[in-house]
């Protein structure tokens, strides 16, 4: 046997582990949906959408956990986004020499590093008890965005690297300061790469559990949580929940809930991947 | 009275000195060419005039640079302002990612002018300006990087006149053009010139025979000889410059 031919095998060989490698995970992923969804999708209908927790699991439903999950969402997006950004922009942009700023930079790294439940102590400490905000939706929120802030900042940072220097040059070259620069040309440019990471940690946040069970959110909730001061359960919560009953009905229940938290996740990570493609349309260097 | 001035200029980058001693003249609606080899300080002495270094940390400079007469590195100078009055083009035709439209206006839009009829007045004159009007006047809502390269460099010459600017800075404008691009570039110049003060740096020795009224040749951070264009290439008091010009080396 030649070395040509000896070097195609090899080549070969290792093109069909690749695909075994890569096939793995993604075979895992689909047995685990498919065991799900042959379990809970019969369970799916609209009172179970609609109905509140119950010691029955034919008439328990996640309403409480879906819209706590929603507000959830929405108030770590309030608060994440702004103090995320802005932490980005600083960073690559302002602070990027001096010292303070190599401090605040290694120390965001290693944030992005802690696990989940200490950021949930963290949260306990500091918004549960110093700030008197209890178990309620605010203290979750705030809690969920510090743990996501770190991705954030990396990403914003990433995609205004990403944009050309000589956009910058140029928009010095015409009399901008650099706020302007950074508001008319930088943010915009980069728009694509920040929304890209926002979402992706927000989806982080979506499913997160620990930390939301150490700062004491409920896993019964009889009533729509209706303000950031209520308490609150979420959808990971309920799943646990249900899933640490000794009854059947309840983990059929446990994976029909999983089917809506993967829906609103894909949904989530669906709308990053479209506003990508069409920012990355627009702007072409 | 000159308009731009460089009195005993040096220029380190770090513990490197790039620039050694520069003294320049040059006059009002002139256009002045800068030669010399890659590296020889050129592009870092052109950037001086609105102040573009300040952003490589490593650079510090000593020396005057004067335009009508006010030194440009005093302390109470505002580099915004100054860069209202001296525009720049660069080697790569670098347009914002917008709309032909908000390229040229966007000079405007930072100095807080809202006013929608100055800003369509604007857009036309400059656009004229840069003989690009004919081209571009359907389509001004369209992206400007769906231009060719040649529009785009003469776009980005009508964005640096739309702030009407008395100097206009050009960081070899032209070598990324293709040779009718190219012409056109040159042609503009040579219009502008009646107006405004132009200086260009350029690798193309025929550039800058065409285009401009006095030659100043750079070599290893020194300015070798500044004069009248004709005299440079015909006639140069230096060897060095002599060399240069005829191809025999650089």
């Amino acid at each position: 046997m030649n070395s040509a031919v000896k070097n195609r095998i090899k080549d070969n060989a290792f093109k069909y582990f690749g695909i075994a490698c890569t096939s793995f995970g993604l075979l895992m992923l689909a047995i685990f949906i498919g065991n799900i969804l042959i379990e809970g999708v019969a369970r799916i209908d609209w009172d179970f959408i609609t109905n509140f927790p119950s010691r029955n699991p034919e008439k328990a439903g996640i309403l409480p956990a879906l819209v706590g999950t929603l507000w959830i969402m929405g108030l770590t997006a309030i608060i994440a986004i702004p103090l995320g950004v802005s932490a980005g922009v600083y960073l690559e942009e302002y602070g990027k020499k001096s010292r303070l700023a190599n401090i605040l930079e290694i120390n965001i790294s290693n944030l992005a590093g802690v696990p989940s439940i200490i950021y949930g102590l963290l949260g306990l400490e500091i918004f549960g008890r110093i700030l008197g905000m209890g178990g309620s939706l605010l203290a979750g929120a705030s809690t969920l965005s510090l743990l996501i802030l770190p991705i954030i900042i990396v990403s914003t940072r990433e995609a205004l690297k990403a944009v050309p220097k000589s956009i910058k040059e140029a928009s010095f070259a015409m009399g901008a300061s650099k706020w302007q620069t950074i508001w008319y040309q930088l943010l915009p440019a980069s728009f694509g790469g920040v929304i890209t990471g926002i979402i992706l940690a927000l989806s982080r946040a979506i499913g997160e559990t620990a930390p939301l069970i150490v700062i004491g959110a409920l896993a019964y909730v009889p009533f729509v949580p209706a303000s950031p001061t209520d308490e609150f359960s979420v959808l990971p919560i309920q799943i646990f929940n249900w899933i640490s009953r000794p009854q059947k009905g309840f983990a059929i229940n446990a994976a029909s809930a999983i089917i809506i938290l993967l829906l609103v996740t894909f949904v989530l990570n669906g709308v990053a991947m479209y506003l990508r493609n069409r920012w990355q349309k627009k702007v072409k260097w | 009275m000159n308009k731009l001035e460089a009195q005993n200029v040096n220029v380190y980058y770090g513990a490197n000195k790039v620039i050694n001693d520069i003294s320049i003249s040059i006059k009002p609606n002139s256009v002045t060419a800068f030669i010399g080899p890659s590296g020889c300080g050129k592009s870092t002495f052109l950037r001086l005039f609105n102040r573009m270094n300040d952003y490589i940390d490593i650079f510090k400079m000593e020396g005057k640079v004067e335009i009508d007469g006010k030194n440009i590195y005093d302390k109470n100078i505002r580099v915004e302002e100054l860069r209202k009055q001296i525009g720049m083009v660069f080697q790569k035709p670098n347009p914002f990612p917008k709309s032909i439209y908000e390229n040229i206006v966007y000079g405007l839009r930072i100095q807080g002018i809202k006013d929608k009829n100055i800003l369509d007045e604007t857009v036309e004159k400059s656009l004229k300006q840069a003989a690009l009007w004919e081209e571009v006047k359907d389509k001004l809502k369209n992206s400007a990087l769906a231009l060719s390269g040649g529009q785009q460099q003469r776009l980005c010459i009508a964005r640096t006149l739309a702030v009407e600017p008395t100097v206009i800075l050009m960081d070899e404008p032209a070598s990324a053009l293709d040779p009718i691009s190219s012409a056109k570039v040159e042609e503009l110049i040579y219009e502008l010139k009646n107006n405004y003060t132009i200086v260009i740096v350029t690798h193309n020795m025929q550039q800058a025979a065409r285009v401009s009224d006095t030659t100043a040749f750079f070599y290893m951070g020194e300015l070798i000889e500044h004069d009248a264009t004709k005299l440079i290439f015909t006639n140069p008091k230096n060897e060095r410059t002599q060399n240069y010009v005829t191809g025999r080396f650089g």
